[in-house]
């Protein structure tokens, strides 16, 4: 009985969640220009995305660009950096590790129009000129310390002599951080990773204060502009669900394997 | 002392430049008028501006209400999700993160467009729904993480030594996952005072929040003002902090996949 209430509980949730999705996902197929307008079945969105022929195309295909792009270089470059930090934070001791773990927690705590102003100030007050750079350096900002908090942990696990060993044995710092240290800190950078990844692609308030005045823009401020217009790029629909279904499929594939492998090691 | 200490030296740095000399450059900026002159103009004009007083109060109010409403739907799905017995599967869990992935702006505005087929007004309640649904997966993850790693030897001692199921719940349960539900408040309600867009597009602009006020300051280069309101959101965000223990680290978003 409690196995039942439980089932529908979660069901009726995941039901309400799914509903703008599924939504968006059915009036993909129409032409109507504003959401929730049917008229009649037609794959039209679909053919004038892939084809590039509705309005603005090349806004919205150089929004998408974008948006991949600084997220996969803000996820590199903090990847990279949390990973280094980690290392070096693991073998501070006393108060030098309380203030960088400090440090590194102020941008989780803050809200993202906080980081997003703050870093518009500094670059206002550095006098650099705001773009590209500047929102991905804010990106790596937010997207470090969750790199850290993800490695820090597999540094404890790890047996701390397995790198000295290979310092004894001959090998040069550089070749014991590629050969010892990344291999066994892997999990924890590609988790740090994803998650960088994710928040960068779904950020809309630092990249609102850090983009500039050069007309930059991701999906997030090309929705939101779009939308403050009044009318929303009908093409968004089919971009949406195409989006939505890729990650479906691979978060679903991902599951099922790693599911199967823990079956598989138990029995 | 390790050789290795230093390979934080670089982030040390970085976080020096990119997180504590823009706060600082907040509170500079908010102590000073337009030509650079130190003045408390900026923070004295705040607490006389009654409009932005109400926003103030009424986006208090709305991420109480916000936070409120997650915890009370996310903590029962939580509990659920992390009883082996009640789901067995990890794929339930996957679907309550997936959402996440879609563009949140393009959710939200689907959302106020569901409303609108359904004849509902737009405005606070609306608001409060849809920020709710926007901000569960933070309320449920959290609790989620702290109730999966939990001793369950603890909740089966309690029901041997003869509590009864709520007891259980109410005396060992609910106090082991406080943890989770402190992250959990915090990674709703921060988020939620300072909102702006998903808060213009579920009221159809009627109802503005503290974010949007510090957005329209800091777009109209009135940047002391704008500066001086992110102060004042800074020090309720240091007040919150230092009720809240330091547990966020292992229960935040560290799961995610």
């Amino acid at each position: 009985m409690k196995k039942v209430f439980a089932k529908i509980y979660i069901w009726l949730l995941l039901a309400v969640l799914y509903a703008p999705i599924i939504f968006i996902f059915v009036f993909s197929f129409t032409e109507a220009k504003s959401l929730g307008n049917w008229t009649g079945f037609s794959t039209a969105l679909y053919k004038n995305l892939f084809s590039g022929t509705m309005q603005n195309s090349s806004a919205l295909i150089s929004a998408l660009e974008n948006t991949l792009l600084i997220a996969l270089a803000a996820s590199i470059i903090a990847t990279v950096l949390g990973t280094i930090a980690a290392i070096g934070i693991f073998h501070l001791s006393g108060r030098k590790k309380q203030t960088m773990n400090f440090l590194n927690n102020i941008p989780m705590i803050n809200p993202d129009i906080i980081t997003g102003v703050s870093l518009f100030l500094l670059f206002v007050f550095l006098g650099i000129s705001q773009g590209y750079v500047t929102v991905i350096l804010a990106h790596v900002t937010f997207c470090t310390p969750y790199v850290v908090l993800n490695v820090l942990p597999k540094l404890k696990q790890m047996n701390p002599n397995i790198y000295e060993a290979a310092l004894d044995l001959g090998a040069t710092p550089a070749q014991a951080l590629r050969k010892v240290l990344v291999p066994a800190l892997r999990p924890g950078m590609i988790t740090g990773f994803i998650l960088s990844f994710t928040m960068s692609l779904d950020d809309f308030a630092v990249t609102f204060f850090t983009r500039g005045t050069i007309g930059l823009d991701t999906l997030s401020t090309y929705i939101y502009t779009d939308a403050r217009k009044g009318g929303l790029t009908p093409e968004l629909k089919p971009l949406m669900s195409i989006i939505f279904i890729i990650i479906l499929v691979v978060l679903l594939f991902i599951n099922i394997r790693q599911s199967k492998q823990q079956s598989s090691v138990k029995h | 002392m390790n050789k290795r200490s230093t390979w934080a030296l670089p982030y040390f740095i970085f976080l020096l430049l990119f997180v504590a000399l823009p706060l600082i450059l907040i509170l500079l900026y908010a102590v000073q008028d337009g030509s650079g002159h130190f003045t408390f103009a900026n923070i004295t004009k705040f607490f006389s501006d009654k409009d932005a007083l109400s926003t103030f109060a009424l986006s208090i109010e709305v991420a109480i209400e916000n936070t409120a409403l997650c915890l009370l739907i996310g903590y029962p799905a939580a509990y659920i999700l992390a009883d082996n017995k009640l789901n067995p599967s990890a794929v339930t869990v996957v679907l309550f993160i997936l959402p996440m992935w879609i563009n949140a702006l393009m959710r939200t505005l689907a959302t106020a467009e569901l409303f609108n087929m359904a004849g509902i007004q737009l405005g606070k309640g609306t608001l409060i729904f849809g920020m709710c649904y926007d901000f569960l997966p933070f309320m449920i993850y959290p609790i989620y993480n702290v109730l999966k790693k939990m001793d369950k030897s603890y909740a089966e001692a309690a029901q041997d030594l003869g509590a009864t199921s709520s007891e259980v719940f109410r005396k060992v349960t609910l106090p082991l996952s406080m943890p989770g539900v402190w992250s959990g408040i915090m990674m709703v309600f921060m988020p939620t005072v300072s909102t702006f867009a998903i808060s213009e597009f579920l009221t159809n602009n009627r109802i503005k929040l503290f974010g949007t006020i510090i957005q329209e300051n800091i777009n109209n280069s009135m940047w002391n003002y704008g500066a001086a309101l992110s102060l004042i959101m800074l020090v309720i965000i240091g007040f919150t902090t230092l009720f809240q223990k330091d547990d966020r680290q292992e229960s935040s978003r560290g799961g995610a996949l």
